[in-house]
């Protein structure tokens, strides 16, 4: 299934400097691992390397935090829009 | 009562309006608290005034005595509420602020007589407390209140906007409202939690932030305010989500329907309860409350109810609005 995931600035320059890329997966899980496979630099950015999250990264299906979801098991329906952003302060 | 003895005592008992006839679930009641009524015009008034009165009950300041320097980093509000606070009680304050904030932020601190550090606006909001952290080092003689990592913050909510809620809707199902400090949520969210246990859930709302802030190097200069973390705020929190600015800008135009004129991170906040009540099951009642953090007079410079929606869009990605 296709999902666009959208890039913060950050971590544009290990996908070519592209905000927007179309990668496969069912799963949160499965979508990051597809990057990390097409985007080598993005490995230990996202998703550490014993599978949890970067503390710093938020990651939302359709604008909705995975954290508050299921984490990396939440299903991202075909057509979806996953987005990576750092956590920054507000305030 | 309508005479005060000082302006600060008409910080907080703000009032919340039922503003239902914008929600798209007719189960779904909609109700705005409209911190935009402080006397210094956001939300902040109530977290820099709890602020100020800890630390002089801590004995970090001394009401009256000379020459008294506060410090803080803030995109704004809380600065202009320390800024009022701090001139009517006499200390002189420094807030530390990104560039990219309106004119209008600028102008109300320096009308209050707050001396502005400007921290780089590439950095966000990030910059600016990592600048206050580096200069609180250097200059332990300055009170650092330190709102991100100060339960003074949460707990002028949890004092006073959490029971102003409850008793002004005690039907309350739903409370939602913006994640900046993270203040709000967990001290009006911890109050509901301990009053209506599960029947309530608290919503999170927050702006794009990250993916417009160019000045990260990585991702280990990200940044989660201490309070958040001390005080269990991914427990706490039932759902987050982000609200782009687009639909920020798209909902204050249509609060104005309902004759309320409030700052960008309003419609956001508002985006994101009309969010909550379409995902209801039909027929399930609800009451939700959101927060207005403040009025819309700070943002008339962005042309956010006149000019053209995309121009203003961008021009929107391009300033801190939380």
């Amino acid at each position: 299934m296709a999902v666009e995931v959208r890039l913060p600035t950050v971590l544009r320059n290990q996908a070519g400097g592209a905000s927007v890329v179309t990668v496969d997966g069912g799963t949160v899980g499965e979508v990051l691992a597809k990057l990390v496979a097409e985007y080598p630099g993005l490995a230990g950015q996202v998703v550490q390397a014993d599978g949890s999250l970067h503390k710093f990264v938020n990651i939302y299906v359709d604008d909705d935090d995975v954290r508050y979801l299921d984490g990396v098991n939440t299903p991202v329906p075909d057509g979806a829009e996953l987005s990576i952003l750092p956590a920054v302060a507000g305030g | 009562m309508t005479l005060y003895p000082s302006v600060l005592e008409l910080i907080g008992n703000t009032p919340l309006v039922d503003i239902s006839s914008l929600s798209p679930n007719p189960s779904a009641r909609l109700f705005i608290k409209l911190e935009g009524q402080n006397p210094g015009g956001s939300v902040k008034d109530r977290v820099a005034l709890s602020l100020v009165e800890q630390a002089e009950q801590d004995g970090l300041l001394v009401p009256g005595k000379p020459d008294q320097i506060l410090m803080e980093p803030s995109s704004g509000n809380t600065g202009i509420g320390l800024a009022l606070v701090c001139r009517v009680k006499g200390y002189h304050l420094k807030v530390v602020m990104p560039t990219n904030v309106s004119i209008e932020r600028r102008q109300l601190l320096q009308l209050w007589g707050a001396e502005i550090i400007e921290s780089p606006g590439s950095e966000g909001s990030n910059g600016a407390v990592r600048m206050a952290q580096r200069l609180a080092a250097e200059n332990p003689e300055w009170v650092f209140l330190y709102q991100y990592g100060n339960p003074a913050n949460p707990k002028a909510h949890y004092r006073g906007t959490g029971p102003e809620i409850l008793r002004d809707c005690p039907s309350i199902t739903h409370f939602v409202a913006g994640l900046g400090t993270s203040g709000t949520l967990l001290g009006v969210g911890r109050f509901l939690r301990e009053k209506l246990g599960e029947a309530v859930q608290i919503w999170a709302v927050e702006p794009p932030s990250g993916e417009m802030v160019d000045g990260l190097r990585n991702l280990d200069d990200g940044y989660i305010p201490p309070i958040f973390e001390d005080l269990g705020g991914a427990d706490l929190l039932d759902r987050k989500t982000v609200v782009r600015p687009r639909e920020s800008i798209e909902w204050t135009r249509r609060l104005t329907d309902v004759g309320i004129f409030a700052g960008i991170s309003t419609g956001a906040a508002v985006a994101g309860a009309i969010k909550c009540a379409r995902s209801l099951a039909p027929g399930v009642e609800a009451s939700i409350v959101v927060v207005s953090a403040d009025g819309g007079w700070k943002y008339l410079s962005t042309g956010a109810w006149t000019d053209d929606l995309d121009e203003v869009t961008e021009r929107a990605k391009g300033i801190i609005y939380f």
